[in-house]
């Protein structure tokens, strides 16, 4: 993948070669500027890879779909919405809003304790709740992969640890599979069946992971005190090769 | 401290900052009437004493009859209703071609790159200059006033509007991208709604504006307005009729600002977009 601005051309991303299993939680770290992002938007169908392709089910991604769910990094809710118009956003966009699909957003609204919330507005709302609407939002339009673009480097670490739980265990029970963009390396490991570590621009996959945590039940906070946790968040660190 | 009032369940020392709070407001707008009512009255002291002359500089009781007078030969809605309805016809015209313009060249970056120059050249411009151009093209009447109070605020609020537009959230229109929105969707669910305190801001701007482009209108070619009788009053040298044209003038100006405060907080209510 490569960007073109007048001062030249950046070769963001090369050589990238992953596969997301069904139901598999992949997170991808990297350092600053590594092309996280951009790996996400190429997924997404925002963007489109210079050489190559990205296939989602089998078939060629040629623009956003509805079988990918995005998260952005702010909950980005709009203000002059109530949180149920905002999470109907997408059904309005993608023209499928009807009956149906109005019973399953109330459904996730009045599962994951926002029902009573639905016709406030965002700052009414607290952070962690605002997240849990963005995230209803994206899952509104049914989406088999969540994509996480850094979905909670926005909040304050105590309110990011706990939405963290909240939105993981929700993926779980909605069984999406997911992929998470993060420069948290405990953030990446607690959630995460894989992490991927790519390299500085031009970003390449540096090496890979698969997460073996004894824990008894895998939910982030668990995971944490796992021991094996910091045996991967040493190595993790070493392969980001970060000097200041 | 903790001594509560039993029936409120409000503390003493809160009860008596409340009471701060009123009296000092208070004491603020008794200032306000008080600078008004001692302007007016020094004025037509200075008058009555002959300390200054009244037959130019008028005096308050002498603008209370002529608006008597006005009131008797039943002008005096007649020239502030033709004001008025000039000024609200130029500003909302102004407000609603310049954000369809501002949409126009949201959606074509060529065109909007391409008119930049002239934009800011129009802007520069005293577009009180063009209204000579008006009067000779659409003749000498309301219309002509019209247009030069639509000229006064048309530029200005396509800038601003545009700049609005362009200013909003990258984020958010990706947010939108990711369920796949055409650009009418992107600007009809994020960038018109976002940019609402903006296009509401230009009304407010317009308001002023679209004051100035009427009375110089009304200086220019009319036979009705306040502008028309401010202009007719020095001619003839009444200043009586020129003070009473200004005073009534800026009553209707300030009632129409805050008209404008009003729909802005009723269409903003409930603070949906004191974040935006």
């Amino acid at each position: 993948m490569k960007y073109h601005s007048l001062n030249g051309e950046v070769s963001a991303l090369e050589n990238i070669n992953l596969t997301v299993q069904e139901g598999e939680f992949v997170s991808i770290v990297g350092p600053s500027g590594c092309g996280k992002s951009t790996l996400l938007s190429l997924m997404a169908g925002l963007l489109f890879p210079s050489e190559g392709s990205v296939l989602v089910g089998g078939k060629k991604v040629t623009g956003p779909t509805r079988q990918v769910g995005y998260m952005l990094q702010k909950d980005y809710l709009f203000e002059w919405r109530t949180i149920f118009e905002n999470v109907i956003l997408g059904l309005e966009i993608t023209g499928t809003l009807n009956t149906d699909t109005r019973k399953y957003v109330e459904g996730l609204l009045e599962t994951y304790g926002l029902y009573d919330f639905k016709d406030k507005y965002p700052h009414q709302l607290s952070g962690g709740m605002r997240q849990r609407a963005a995230l209803i939002r994206t899952l509104s339009i049914k989406p088999e992969i969540l994509l996480l673009d850094e979905a909670f480097s926005a909040l304050d670490y105590q309110t990011r640890l706990a939405v963290a739980e909240d939105i993981f265990s929700i993926i779980k029970r909605e069984n999406k599979t997911a992929v998470l963009v993060t420069h948290d390396i405990a953030e990446s490991i607690s959630m995460a069946d894989r992490v991927i570590v790519l390299t500085k621009r031009p970003g390449t996959i540096k090496s890979i992971y698969d997460i073996c945590l004894t824990c008894d039940r895998k939910t982030p906070m668990s995971c944490r005190e796992a021991p094996e946790f910091r045996y991967y968040f040493n190595k993790i660190w070493k392969d980001l090769d970060i000097h200041v | 401290m903790d001594r509560l009032n039993d029936k409120t369940g409000i503390s003493d020392e809160h009860k008596q900052f409340l009471k701060k709070v009123r009296m000092r407001r208070k004491l603020i707008l008794s200032a306000r009437i008080l600078l008004l009512v001692a302007f007016f009255a020094l004025w037509e002291l200075l008058a009555v004493l002959g300390l200054i002359d009244p037959f130019i500089t008028s005096q308050p009781s002498r603008i209370i009859d002529t608006i008597a007078d006005l009131y008797r030969q039943g002008v005096l809605f007649y020239h502030t209703g033709i004001t008025c309805l000039e000024t609200v016809i130029g500003f909302l015209l102004g407000t609603i071609a310049g954000t369809i313009i501002a949409v126009i060249l949201w959606w074509s970056e060529f065109l909007s790159k391409v008119l930049e120059p002239y934009l800011v050249v129009l802007n520069s411009l005293p577009k009180i200059a063009l209204g000579p151009i008006f009067i000779v093209w659409i003749g000498a009447g309301p219309s002509s006033i019209i247009a030069i109070a639509l000229t006064i605020s048309l530029v200005v609020t396509i800038l601003e509007v545009l700049n609005g537009f362009i200013s909003v959230d990258q984020d958010k229109i990706k947010l939108v991208k990711t369920f796949g929105a055409n650009r009418i969707q992107v600007l009809t669910k994020v960038v018109l709604p976002s940019s609402y305190p903006v296009i509401i801001n230009a009304l407010k701007v317009n308001v002023g504006l679209s004051w100035v482009g009427v009375i110089v209108g009304e200086f220019l070619v009319s036979r009705a307005g306040l502008g028309y009788l401010i202009v007719y009053g020095g001619q003839v040298f009444q200043l009586d009729l020129v003070m009473t044209s200004v005073l009534i003038l800026s009553v209707a100006a300030a009632l129409m600002y805050q008209g404008v405060v009003y729909i802005e907080k009723s269409l903003l209510k409930s603070g949906k977009h004191t974040s935006a």
